[in-house]
This record gives C-alpha cells, sequence and structure tokens, in this order.
C-alpha cells in the first residue's frame, strides 16, 4: 500500500499497464519529457522509453484517429487529450469512428483504446479549459464513459479500462489530482466498469452523482445527517453504462432521489438518471426526483466559477425540499 | 538562410508554387511512350497484367451501375475513368501491404482481397460487407471524407513500431484535401516517419464542386510541402505512370520511414452517385475532353501495337465480370437479414446493462 493522490495513483496504474501490456502506448501534447502539463506521465517515458511515451503534434483529430489506427493493428493506445474542453476538436474521431468502430465491423474487431483526459472545472483554468462533457461522451453508444473519484478507483478503474477491448473515455477531475488522497495496493488490480458505488449508507434519501460532486455531496450528506436526515450517496464511477441496478436498490429502500451533477441543467447525465429512475421506480417514490445542477450558461469566467458550480448548501437545500415534499 | 526585405514580391511567390510541380507521366493519350525509362521498367506480362486490371475495373463500374438500375444494391459511387489512379496505384503495391478505401474505391478493395459479395453488400447497407478475415489488409471503406487518413497513419505508425516490412496506401479525394484530417493526417506521418502512401485521386469535383473552389493552391500536391512531405503530381489517367510512381513511393516509403503523397489527375466519366446528374454542374464538352484521355484507350493503343494485347480479351473479361457479379449477388442474397440484435451484439465486446436489456426485448420481438 501507498498513500497516494488521486494523480499519482493515475500514474501508478500507468506504470503497472505499460509493464503488464507490452502492446500499450502513451502519447499526446507534453506527455513525453515534460510529464503531461499535469504530470500524470511524469517519470514515464525515462523509464519506458521514447517507444512506449512519446509526444505528439498538437492536434487533436490527429492524435484520435492515429489512436484507432492503432488500435485496429491490436494496439492498446493511450491516448492523452490535454484538456476534455478541447475534445471539440477531435468529435469527429471520437463519435464519427472511434465508437462506431465494432459495430461497422460486425462485431469482428476490437478497439482496445482508453482516451485519457481531464475535466470539471473549479481549478481556476483560463478561458475555455474546464468544461463537463461527460453527458455528450455518455450519449454515444460504443462508448465508455470512466469517472473515477477516489485514488483507489482512479487506479483500478483505469486498468479495467485498458484492459478492456471496449474503447473507454476514462475522465480525470481536475480538481481531483491534488485534493485527495487514500491508500493505494502497489499491484495490479481492477475495479469494475460496470458498477456504481455506494459511498455512504443512508435510509430517507438517496442521491446520485458522480465526479466532484461525490465529494461535495459527501458534505452535504454530513450537514444532512446533524440535521437528523440520513442520506445515501452513490457514486457512479461509470456513467456509461450508468448501473441502474444499484440506484434502484437504493431508492426502494429510501422512496426518494437526488441528481447532483457539476455541468449545466441541459447537460450531463442528469436529465437521463432522472428519467431512469422516474420509469424503473416510479412505484416507489414518495417525491419527484430532483436534481442539482449548474445553470445552463457556457462554464463561466474563472472570477465567478466557485458561485457557478454546484455546492453542499445547494444539494442541502434540495434534498431536504425532497425530503419535505 | 536569410533574405533582403526589399526582394519580396509576394506575387512571384504565389506564383512559383506550382513550378514544382511538373505532372509525370510515362504513356500519353495516344499511347505513346513519353518515358522509355521508366517504361523498360516493366515486362511484357506487368503492362498485360495492368490492363487487364483496369478493363476488369471499367467492366465492373458499367455492371456495378446496371445493378443499381434494377434495384441489387442501394447506391454507388462510380469510379468509370479513374482506373489508373485506382488499380494502376494498387499495382505498386506488394503483398502484405495495406489499403484504407474510401467510399468510390470498392471495385479496387476487391482487387485487394475484398470478396466481391461482400463490396455489394457494402453497398447494399448490410454490415456482413464488412465483416473480414482477421488478417485482410484492409479497414473498412471510409465514409467521412479524409477521416481515413488519419487512421491510415495509425496503422502506418504500428507497421514501423513492428518492423514490418509493409506501407499503408490510403485513397482519398480533391475535395477531402480541404478537411483538417488531411493536413493532421499527412503532418503526422511527416513528423513520426511511416511508411504511408496518400493517394488524392484528383477528379475534378468534390460531388458537385470544383478543385479550384476548394482552394487556391494551383496543385493538390503542394498541399504535401508544408507537412516535409514528398509530394508529386502524376497523370492519373495514364496507369503505367500511376503504377511507377507508387513503386518508386513505396521503395522511397518503406527505405527511408518517410510518407509519400500522389495526386492523380484524373476525372469520373459518370456521376457522383446513383442519385446525382452532373450535367448540373459539368459540361458535355469537358466530359468529352476527358474521354480522349481514358486509360483503356491509351494502353490498349500502346500493347496491341506491340502485338501484346486483342480487344476480344476485353470482351472476355467483361463476360467474366458480368458471371462473378451474378455470382456474388446470389450470394449476397443467401446473406440473412439483419436483425436489431445483432447490431447491439456487436456494439461492445462486453455488453453493459443496457444494452442487456434492450437485447432481450428485441430478442423477443424478433423470434415472432
Ligand atoms: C466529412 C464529410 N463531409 C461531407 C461528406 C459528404 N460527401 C461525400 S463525398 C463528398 C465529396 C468528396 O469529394 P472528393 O474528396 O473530391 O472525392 P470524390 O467523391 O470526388 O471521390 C461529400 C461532400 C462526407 N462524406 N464526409
Ligand atoms: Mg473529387
Amino acid at each position: 500500500m501507498a498513500n497516494l493522490t488521486f494523480a499519482g495513483a493515475i500514474t501508478d496504474g500507468l506504470k503497472n499497464a505499460l509493464n503488464k501490456f507490452d502492446d500499450t502506448m502513451i502519447f499526446g501534447q507534453d506527455v513525453g519529457p515534460n510529464g503531461g502539463v499535469f504530470r500524470i506521465t511524469d517519470g514515464l517515458q525515462d523509464e519506458f522509453g521514447d517507444k512506449r511515451v512519446f509526444d505528439t503534434p498538437l492536434a487533436e483529430s490527429g492524435i484520435l484517429g492515429m489512436t484507432l489506427g492503432l488500435g485496429h493493428e491490436g494496439f492498446r493506445a493511450l491516448p492523452e487529450l490535454q484538456f476534455s474542453a478541447f475534445s471539440t476538436e477531435a468529435i469527429s474521431p471520437i463519435m464519427g469512428q472511434i465508437s462506431r468502430y465494432r459495430y461497422r465491423y460486425g462485431g469482428t474487431r476490437n478497439l482496445p483504446i482508453t482516451i485519457r483526459t481531464p475535466f470539471g472545472g473549479g481549478v481556476g483554468t483560463p478561458e475555455l479549459h474546464s468544461d463537463s462533457m461527460e453527458g455528450l461522451f455518455g450519449g454515444i453508444p460504443g462508448l465508455r464513459v470512466v469517472v473515477p473519484t477516489n485514488p483507489y478507483d482512479a487506479k483500478g478503474l483505469l486498468l479495467s479500462a485498458i484492459e478492456s477491448n471496449d474503447p473507454v473515455i476514462f475522465l480525470e477531475h481536475l480538481k481531483l489530482y491534488r485534493s485527495v488522497k487514500g491508500e493505494v495496493p502497489e499491484e495490479y488490480y481492477t475495479v469494475p466498469l460496470d458498477k456504481a458505488a455506494v459511498v455512504k449508507e443512508g435510509t430517507d434519501v438517496t442521491i446520485v452523482t458522480s465526479g466532484f460532486m461525490v465529494h461535495e455531496s459527501m458534505k452535504a450528506a454530513d450537514k444532512l445527517e446533524k440535521e437528523g436526515i440520513s442520506a445515501e450517496v452513490i457514486d457512479l464511477r461509470t456513467i456509461a453504462p450508468i448501473d441502474m441496478e444499484t440506484i434502484r436498490k437504493s431508492v426502494e429502500k429510501t422512496h426518494r432521489a437526488v441528481v447532483v451533477q457539476e455541468s449545466q441543467r441541459v447537460a450531463g447525465v442528469g436529465g437521463n438518471l432522472m428519467s431512469e429512475i422516474g420509469e424503473r421506480c416510479f412505484m416507489e417514490l414518495d417525491a419527484p426526483v430532483s436534481r442539482v445542477t449548474a445553470p445552463d450558461s457556457v462554464y463561466p469566467f474563472v472570477q465567478i466559477e466557485n458561485e457557478w458550480l454546484p455546492g453542499p448548501d445547494a444539494i442541502v437545500e434540495k434534498t431536504k425540499e425532497t425530503i419535505n415534499f | 538562410m536569410v533574405e533582403k526585405l526589399s526582394k519580396l514580391n509576394f506575387n512571384k511567390l504565389v506564383e512559383g508554387y506550382k513550378d514544382d510541380f511538373k505532372m509525370y507521366q510515362v504513356l500519353d493519350e495516344k499511347g505513346k511512350v513519353v518515358d522509355d525509362k521508366t517504361m523498360k521498367e516493366f515486362t511484357d506480362e506487368e503492362l498485360v497484367d495492368l490492363m487487364e486490371d483496369i478493363v476488369w475495373g471499367r467492366a465492373l463500374d458499367e455492371r456495378t451501375i446496371i445493378l443499381n438500375r434494377q434495384g441489387a444494391l442501394a447506391n454507388y459511387a462510380t469510379a468509370g475513368g479513374q482506373e489508373a489512379s485506382q488499380f494502376g496505384t494498387l499495382k505498386g503495391l506488394e503483398k502484405g501491404d495495406f489499403l484504407v478505401p474510401g467510399y468510390r474505391d470498392i471495385g479496387v478493395s476487391i482487387k485487394h482481397g475484398l470478396p466481391m459479395e461482400q463490396a455489394f453488400m457494402w453497398y447494399r447497407g448490410h454490415v456482413g460487407g464488412n465483416k473480414y478475415d482477421k488478417d485482410f489488409q484492409m479497414m473498412v471503406p471510409q465514409v467521412v471524407v479524409a477521416g481515413g487518413i488519419t487512421h491510415a497513419m495509425g496503422v502506418a505508425f504500428a507497421k514501423k513500431r513492428r518492423n514490418e516490412e509493409n506501407v499503408v496506401l490510403a485513397f482519398t479525394g480533391d475535395s477531402a484535401t480541404s478537411e483538417g484530417d488531411f493536413y493532421e493526417g499527412i503532418n503526422f506521418a511527416g513528423a513520426f516517419g511511416v511508411p504511408l502512401i496518400v493517394v488524392v485521386q484528383n477528379n475534378g469535383y468534390g460531388i458537385s464542386v470544383p478543385v479550384h473552389e476548394q482552394t487556391a493552391a494551383e496543385t493538390l500536391a503542394q498541399k504535401g510541402v508544408a507537412a516535409g512531405v514528398a509530394s508529386i503530381q502524376v497523370d492519373g489517367m495514364d496507369p503505367v505512370a500511376t503504377y511507377a510512381a507508387t513503386r518508386k513511393a513505396r521503395e522511397y516509403a518503406l527505405k527511408e520511414n518517410k510518407p509519400v503523397l500522389i495526386e492523380t489527375m484524373t476525372y469520373r466519366f459518370g456521376p457522383h452517385t446513383m442519385s446525382d446528374d452532373p450535367k448540373k454542374y459539368r459540361t458535355e464538352e469537358e466530359l468529352n475532353e476527358w474521354k480522349k484521355k481514358d486509360p483503356i484507350v491509351r494502353l490498349r493503343a500502346y500493347l496491341t501495337e506491340k502485338g501484346l494485347w486483342e480487344e476480344s480479351r476485353e470482351e472476355e473479361i467483361k463476360k467474366e465480370v458480368t458471371k462473378e457479379a451474378q455470382q456474388a449477388i446470389e450470394k449476397m442474397n443467401q446473406e440473412p437479414d439483419m436483425k436489431i440484435v445483432d447490431l447491439l451484439e456487436n456494439m461492445y465486446e462486453v455488453k453493459p446493462q443496457n444494452i442487456q436489456e434492450q437485447i432481450e426485448k428485441y430478442k423477443a420481438k424478433e423470434q415472432k
């Protein structure tokens, strides 16, 4: 066991993968000698050589088109997109090609690639660097979308993603990189790609969330506890697929659900979650499913981002509304 | 290198760009050899073989158009006129080389090894057309124009990494060179030094838009210069020139581990697909001018004069193609219709909950 940051756990997972699979390759902008702008690949080129870890020209569509070609040839390509906000440059390879690959080949071939990219906000990046586009990715059939929220899961989910022969988008929340630490086994292990985690058990209401909002929801749950409300918190861990079974079981127990997401109301997977819960658990519900989201503006300039992002107070307020319905 | 700014003349600069791009040719329109030295690099057998391929290609194109009119296929991007650009370049490849075709390159994909019934199924819109043997060295036809170039670059990267002595050839069109993926693909290929040959079949139009409206560049070959990629323009109606150029490009790509861009000057005699009328965007005179450059006409003239070819051979090939196509249609028709369940099954190797649920639902429906 080692006590690692979220970022450190991802680096550790990448090392395990490079050691275990000869056909892995890490590439992207500044991932070589510089170790990535968030230092996730720090030291990897030194350790594994520039044939396994290397820089590419600065062109996101080119990087992911190349990824498809490498995947076609059986390489477990591990491209890093420097910021997911710039994945718009690569929407054609992601949405138009990679996600459709297996289906187009009639299921005869796999594309065993994993796209890693930082997402989310709250760290004061320059304009247009922060965004939460997991809803967009989650709405693309053919992809798996993974959103880890703690160091242990980050490494285990990453290794599952790399092992998986289906293409995966692995979203690393910017604010988690250095803000959380945890015990992480040194050896290789995996965390399944289709199981949500009940991170806090409760009896009165289910909070379904992902990414940094898991941490904000835990803070809210603590506050609610002090007011006598017992909230169960579910960390989705993967938003494609969504583990509806775990959610259903929880809602059958609590009879109330609040969906919390960092992205805007029109974005994210919140709307989909609400309708799935409504459809599957209608008879169990004592109140309408409600949600906490960011407002429907574009991701804001940094000076106001903390007001814009949903936080524990908003979650507490909405949860109480649901309880008191 | 430093130069005095007073010497700067923008007009001259731009005019000069095209000077490096003469169109390479071996056989002229009349079948006269303009480059003896290159011609001598080919055996009689190779040239007859080449002729058989382009005649076969033309016959298949004509046949496929008829099959479409009869309703046997759902659509077709015609290729008649482009045989030198397609079958000529393919001839320059060797066993184990990898092909990344586009929607217009289906006939030539068959020559590369794609079973004809699968080619037809692709046009018919049946996924069976894309189920390949594991080691078939080809990607499914690319439909998103220029996207295939970035994929081809990735495959070439993989080949080089594994020290395979094989190149990747990607076909694309003139309009595709306006796409970001065209630039990104060739730029990556140059930066990484991979054995990729990009063949830009410049048939003058992207559906209806003429190439001079796509770009101010006077040649498309010169677009490779900015990426540091060896780039040439070849007479795309001269099958010997395209054959020779690709053969040389292949040698260079493998020896130097570098990409090559080949622009082939060509023309499609037919419509873009079965759903457009070329009369709306080009003239009869223009078409007739290009028909004089027909690759079959010039190679026929050359080979006939050498006593290596008789026109009766062309009739034979046409008959063979008609028969082959008939058999392919029959095979295609034996293929069961697709099911929604199969599409769902094909989405992921490990099926997520939502897919499993939907498979169950459609299974019940489709078993009825
Ligand atoms: C990215 C993309 N945009 C638009 C289209 C629709 N489309 C199909 S073919 C075509 C023209 C392509 O022209 P060109 O590259 O010259 O190739 P050609 O069809 O002449 O062989 C267009 C616009 C497409 N398939 N992909
Ligand atoms: Mg064209």
